[in-house]
């Protein structure tokens, strides 16, 4: 019998290693999932690089991993915020490096290593700072970005419901990059609120099929 | 003065006339979000949010705040019946895909032939950040600016030459500020709204680029 359903939040985590590249979903505090990202401080992997599209706010979740000095990279789209002091203090003192990603290519960029894909050309930062030594291309009259997929080891996000099969469903503007984030890494981790049966989940409804996730744990 | 200048809520108000019953539109943050308070009830607009929402409401009550039901700036904010949730790529490709009707950014700099400088100073030691702007500055159908006519300093905003680093090239349509609207075309710039009481010379003082009096208002 398959069962996604972790027996805690501290052996999910224990796939995490010194290292990796981890996605964290989240839009600002909605969607953070911020249990995964406590347990990821206790666990102590470090050298991480993080996707996320932010980088931290306050003093707690993706903000304490920054200030616990595990991160040396940061591929997101935007970092500022008016309380990011974390961030704004690592970064410059150059302790950490940014990557700055146009938010639509960064979600782009996700799905398209999800999805298989080899590259996609976009229209977006054409001509700015963020294209440079990026490769370029007319197509149809218009021009375009080439940009590559961004695939992680490890994806943390935070869904509303989970089965056993690893079936998961959001909760409004939480959703965010969690869907993606799922399909673009070897080993997703989503925390929940509540896990179900298997079939309570409205198969019209399910937003990520459980092919996308590992491990799903009730927080 | 002999003429007054509107202030952010005639701003919005002269924006949200001109925005058609059933537009879908993206407003950016900072002042363009008060375009919302201005917009018919009885009428339908279609307000996205770039964090995944279509259909957002205004502000909820404080016993009704939702941390899961926020907007780009990270407020607050509510749903309205017919409203709908997605994910990322799918609100993007929404912005890029050329769904939307409008846009309205606010900007540093708008320069004569529409590139737009709203993302960066460019100044050393600056934190970075850009968001959504880039997408919505090259995807949405019409992308109108909602700003200052001048910086804090007394410089002009609407340049020749961007100084900014740019945001997107030859993209924005029309620019609203506290003293007049402005549609930016093949024949430059054409000033379709001025307040009262303001000449064209008394507007060109203050605007780095050549700017022309529509024909028809």
């Amino acid at each position: 019998m398959i069962n996604k359903i972790a027996l805690s939040i501290e052996k999910a985590i224990d796939k995490v290693s010194d290292g990796d590249t981890v996605m964290i979903g989240g839009f600002g505090n909605a969607g953070q999932p911020a249990e995964l990202i406590d347990a990821l401080i206790e666990h102590g992997a470090k050298h991480l690089t993080i996707i996320s599209n932010n980088a931290g706010n306050g003093s707690h979740g993706l903000a304490a991993l920054l200030k616990a000095g595990r991160v040396d990279k940061m591929i997101c789209s935007f970092p500022r915020q008016h309380d990011s002091y974390v961030f704004d203090e690592l970064y410059l003192a150059g302790k950490i490096e940014l990557e700055l990603v146009p938010q639509g290519n960064l979600a782009c960029r996700i799905q398209a290593a999800g999805s298989g894909l080899g590259a996609i050309f976009t229209p977006t930062c054409y001509g700015t700072l963020l294209a440079k030594d990026k490769e370029t291309r007319e197509i149809n009259g218009k021009q375009y970005v080439l940009e590559h997929p961004l695939k992680a080891d490890i994806a943390l996000i935070k869904a509303y419901k989970g089965d056993r099969w690893g079936n998961l469903v959001y909760r409004k503007t939480g959703r965010n990059f969690g869907p993606i984030m799922a399909m673009a890494a070897d080993i997703t981790i989503a925390q929940v609120q509540e896990t179900v049966l298997l079939g309570d989940l409205n198969p019209e409804h399910i937003i990520t099929p459980g092919i996308f996730v590992q491990n799903v744990v009730q927080v | 003065m002999r003429f007054t200048p509107r202030n952010q809520e005639e701003m919005a108000r002269a924006v949200a006339h001109d925005i058609p019953e059933g537009w879908y539109v993206n407003l950016g943050i900072g002042l363009p979000t008060q375009i919302a308070n201005f917009l018919p009830e009885e009428k339908d607009y279609f307000l996205h949010s770039e964090n995944g929402l279509l259909g957002m409401g205004p502000a909820p009550a404080e016993n009704e705040e939702d941390e899961d039901l926020i907007n780009a700036g990270k407020e607050y904010v509510s749903l309205l019946r017919g409203g709908s949730y997605f994910h990322h790529a799918d609100s993007f490709a929404m912005m890029r895909g050329g769904h939307i009707d409008l846009c309205v950014l606010g900007a540093y700099q708008v320069a004569a032939n529409g590139d737009l400088a709203n993302w960066s100073t460019g100044k050393k030691g600056a934190i970075p950040a850009v968001g959504g702007a880039m997408d919505l500055a090259v995807g949405a159908k019409k992308v109108y600016v909602m700003m200052t006519h001048q910086t804090k300093n007394g410089h002009p905003k609407i340049v020749k030459n961007l100084s900014f680093p740019v945001t997107g090239l030859s993209c924005i349509d029309r620019i609203y500020t506290e003293y007049a609207s402005i549609d930016v075309t093949e024949e430059g710039l054409q000033v379709i709204d001025i307040v009262e009481g303001m000449t064209l010379e008394d507007l060109q003082a203050i605007t780095d680029a050549p700017l022309i009096l529509a024909l028809s208002n």
